[in-house]
């Protein structure tokens, strides 16, 4: 019992960090830009809620927990927008080609998080010395009363806050395309721009507000991890491929962010489950941790193969748009 | 002069570049409540002409009033305000949203969506003029014609007044045609006035209260409709007498060619297509095939080219000089070695044979790639090819290394059908060979085809047009839900017998 429990909560735990970089995607290929840069701004937004974190603490003799988190939050969403704003420039107003700004920016991310982890790291006194305890005090704080209720409140309540914001900001996404007239104007211009631009929609403003946005989601994504799950320290490449995981998940969650969030859990668990399975060697682990990729590739198959026009992606996903152009 | 006109165009210039002059200082009016044909040549200038009232141009000289009043057009934004709505040739809908989405789509408003209200608005406008429209629809479940019905309703619930209509009929059957007309006609008595661009002089006849007519960027004049005959219209656009008789030969040396034996045809979703249809194709001849599209037409000529797997039956090619050779067990590219060539033009023109981003040459290098020493291409023969089609058919192209899709739609055309003629094959088949054409590039390809016909090569042609039919070919065989509903002779037949043939033949044999 008491596994299945721990199982779910590292789950979770894991899978929050991928849904909101799956949110921030999916918004992003809603305008037609596939920002492969994603894993990239995650990286990003880490480093850069932890810098700010570090240096607010370090400078301040008694440092408030809640001052640190709005510190490190401004700083995570700042330096996510910048990615983001990379990547638009460069194939919005430039034109340039989005898979290889994409896979640049996740190449410049990474090595953009791990300079700064390294460099702070050395501030700090050496590899590992890195804590920002009193703001990631904050970040795992728990809701009082309701997190102790036994089984249910360690399902459901014993989490910290990014963890509802993540589910809220996908319902909110998920409400956003569907029911509301932004929403329609950002699937008109990620099917066919050519079409909303003669509606009189502003094309370029879409795709870059919708980038801009589903960077900063996802850069929140980096600030989780390293401040919840990892508890305020930094280490190089620790994210992992937790990025891909969130491009992958889009495929998964059919462009929908609300079904994103049960399928970053069932990633968060496939994630993790090699540590519950007794009997796993180094080589057959690896085996396992593929889980989430052949599930993605399998309902890439099924999603295919059904064909409803619904659940493909965007039609204009990955073509940068310019009107003279026929 | 009473009322003002819905819309004064004065003077009117437009020029690409410094050498075109779409429009030259043309003139135009439009009365509240009439509906007015446009009627010109391709690149007479009447798209140029609208799109600088739909706000996509802006001409370089001359005013546009209206309702009296002067105005500029900068942005289509501009143009709905004013009341001016253009349905475009090529639809702009968004494929996955509904027909009720696609019609408020870009429009301010509330910014929850209210589903309900947009809907009963949709419905209001649907039900007062006739319109048969489904608001939650998806625009991928719909045919063209109820694409163009969404397109129609969109102008309408943003409140236009004046509606352009560009080729509205290009892309649709006689039935849809005539229930398009209807609800136009219900539109102008409600007192919307209406604008149609089309070459189909028939249609201008029937639909329009007058008719204007441009050549050459220059504007000719405007006539009453009913002091117009289709002489007249021609003289008017062409600046010269047509005759729009098409020499009909008789056949020579007819001989069997292919010979099709009870072929059955099931699309990948299961459907029979084409069901136990058997015929025979004649060296010079020219066999119609006519019916209402979709019952198989384009799946029976791809049978013939190989690219169309079939059930079962068998389809047999009898060479001039007396092999037999069985097409429905070769590959397509076997048969296209035969001699045996297939030009289809599809809905959207380009689709199917021709790639819009390569120039003359490459395309004509589709056919021939890979004769030449391979692993290389050979591409002096596709350019002697591109410039022989140009200079044959009249195509206008700035050069042969332009890319295709720059180019209008009938010259686009033409390069696809030049392109299998001029290898002089022993059988031809072409569909919808003049879909969207005016009138002298229209003749240009049916006197292309007499002539193949007359250096006897067995003609199939697929067409739309009956009156065309009926004057061009020798046979025509009326295929009905995937049957072969009869063949007859199209001397002796009437139009009337031929349309009896496409509806019914589906209870008997």
């Amino acid at each position: 019992m008491n596994v299945i429990l721990t199982f779910i909560q590292q789950a979770i735990g894991q899978g929050i960090a991928i849904l909101f970089g799956a949110t921030g995607e999916i918004l992003t290929e809603k305008s037609g830009n596939l920002n492969l840069g994603i894993p990239g701004i995650m990286y990003m937004g880490g480093i850069a809620g932890l810098m700010g974190a570090f240096f607010y603490e370090n400078g301040n003799e008694n440092p408030i927990p809640v001052v640190g988190l709005v510190v490190a939050m401004l700083c995570c969403v700042a330096a996510s927008v910048l990615g983001g704003l990379i990547y638009t420039f460069l194939t919005v107003t430039l034109r340039a080609n989005q898979n290889v700004v994409g896979l640049a920016l996740t190449t410049f991310g990474t090595g953009f998080g791990n300079f700064f982890g390294g460099s702070i790291s050395k501030i700090a006194g050496g590899v590992g010395q890195i804590s920002v305890k009193v703001t990631a005090s904050a970040f795992r704080a728990r809701i009082p009363v309701l997190s102790g209720i036994p089984v249910l409140g360690q399902i459901l309540f014993s989490y910290g806050f990014l963890t509802y914001l993540a589910i809220i900001l996908a319902l909110v996404s998920t409400y956003v395309i569907r029911r509301m007239r932004v929403g329609l104007h950002l699937i008109a211009v990620g099917e066919s721009p050519a079409t909303a631009d003669a509606a009189g929609i502003n094309v370029s403003r879409y795709k870059y507000t919708a980038t801009l946005i589903g960077s900063a989601i996802a850069g929140l994504g980096g600030l989780y991890f390293v401040m919840e799950y990892l508890g305020g320290t930094w280490s190089n490449n620790g994210f992992g491929d937790r990025g891909w995981l969130a491009v992958a998940l889009v495929i998964l969650a059919l462009w929908n962010p609300a079904n994103a969030i049960w399928g970053s859990f069932i990633f968060g668990g496939l994630y993790i489950i090699y540590i519950y399975i007794p009997g796993l060697n180094r080589a057959t682990q690896e085996l396992v941790k593929m889980f989430p990729y052949v599930i993605t590739i399998i309902v890439l198959i099924f999603t295919s193969r059904r064909n409803k026009p619904e659940n493909q992606p965007p039609a204009s996903l990955g073509l940068n748009y310019f009107r003279e152009e026929r | 002069m009473t009322t003002p006109y819905a819309i004064e165009l004065k003077d009117i210039t437009k020029r690409f570049g410094s050498k075109v002059i779409a429009n030259d200082h043309v003139q135009l009016t439009l009365k509240k409540g009439e509906i007015l044909s446009i009627l010109g040549e391709n690149g007479s200038g009447k798209t140029t002409l609208m799109n600088m009232l739909s706000g996509i141009y802006f001409p370089d000289e001359g005013q546009i009033f209206v309702n009296g009043k002067e105005v500029l057009i900068r942005s289509p934004r501009d143009s709905f305000d004013l009341g001016i709505g253009m349905i475009h040739q090529h639809f702009k809908l968004i494929d996955i949203l509904t027909a009720a989405e696609n019609i408020i789509l870009g429009l301010d408003g509330p910014s929850r969506l209210n589903m309900k209200e947009v809907k009963a608005k949709i419905n209001e406008l649907t039900g007062k003029y006739g319109f048969d429209l489904n608001p939650d629809q998806k625009i991928y479940d719909m045919s063209v014609s109820q694409k163009q019905t969404v397109e129609i309703v969109k102008v309408l619930y943003r409140g236009a007044d004046v509606l352009i209509l560009d080729e509205p009929t290009a892309v649709l059957t006689p039935q849809e045609t005539t229930r398009l007309f209807k609800v136009l006609k219900n539109m102008r008595d409600a007192g919307k006035s209406i604008i149609i661009i089309t070459h189909k002089l028939n249609e201008v006849l029937e639909i329009s209260d007058r008719v204007s007519v441009l050549r050459k960027g220059k504007y000719v004049g405007s006539v009453e409709t009913r002091d117009a005959t289709v002489e007249s219209l021609t003289e008017m656009m062409v600046g010269e007498k047509v005759s729009l008789d098409i020499e009909r030969t008789k056949p020579q040396g007819v001989e069997i060619r292919v010979e099709v034996r009870g072929i059955n045809v099931r699309s990948h979703e299961g459907v029979h297509i084409l069901r136990d249809v058997s015929f025979v194709a004649r060296s010079g001849e020219i066999l119609g095939i006519a019916g209402i599209s979709g019952n198989g037409q384009k799946e029976l000529l791809e049978a013939i080219a190989g690219l169309q797997e079939i059930e079962s039956g068998e389809i047999l090619y009898d060479a001039p000089d007396g092999t037999v050779s069985k097409l429905s067990e070769m590959k397509p590219e076997e048969i296209y070695k035969l001699n045996i060539h297939l030009a289809f033009v599809p809905e959207d023109r380009l689709g199917m044979g021709l790639v819009g981003s390569m120039d003359l040459i490459d395309n004509m290098m589709i056919r021939s790639y890979k004769d030449g020493w391979r692993p290389y291409v050979d591409r002096r023969p596709p350019r002697k090819l591109a410039e022989e089609v140009v200079e044959k058919l009249e195509v206008q192209t700035p050069s042969i290394s332009t890319p295709v899709s720059r180019l209008s739609g009938g010259n686009v055309q033409k390069i696809l059908v030049g392109r299998e003629i001029a290898t002089s094959p022993t059988v031809l088949m072409v569909a919808y060979p003049v879909r969207g054409l005016d009138i002298n590039s229209s003749y240009a390809i049916y006197n292309l085809l007499n002539e193949q016909k007359q250096k006897g090569a067995a003609v199939i042609c697929v067409g739309e047009d009956l009156d065309v039919l009926m004057e061009l070919c020798d046979k025509i065989l009326v295929l009905a839900g995937g049957r072969v509903s009869g063949i007859v002779n199209a001397r002796k037949s009437t139009k009337e017998e031929v349309g009896l043939l496409m509806t019914g033949g589906k209870g008997d044999k």
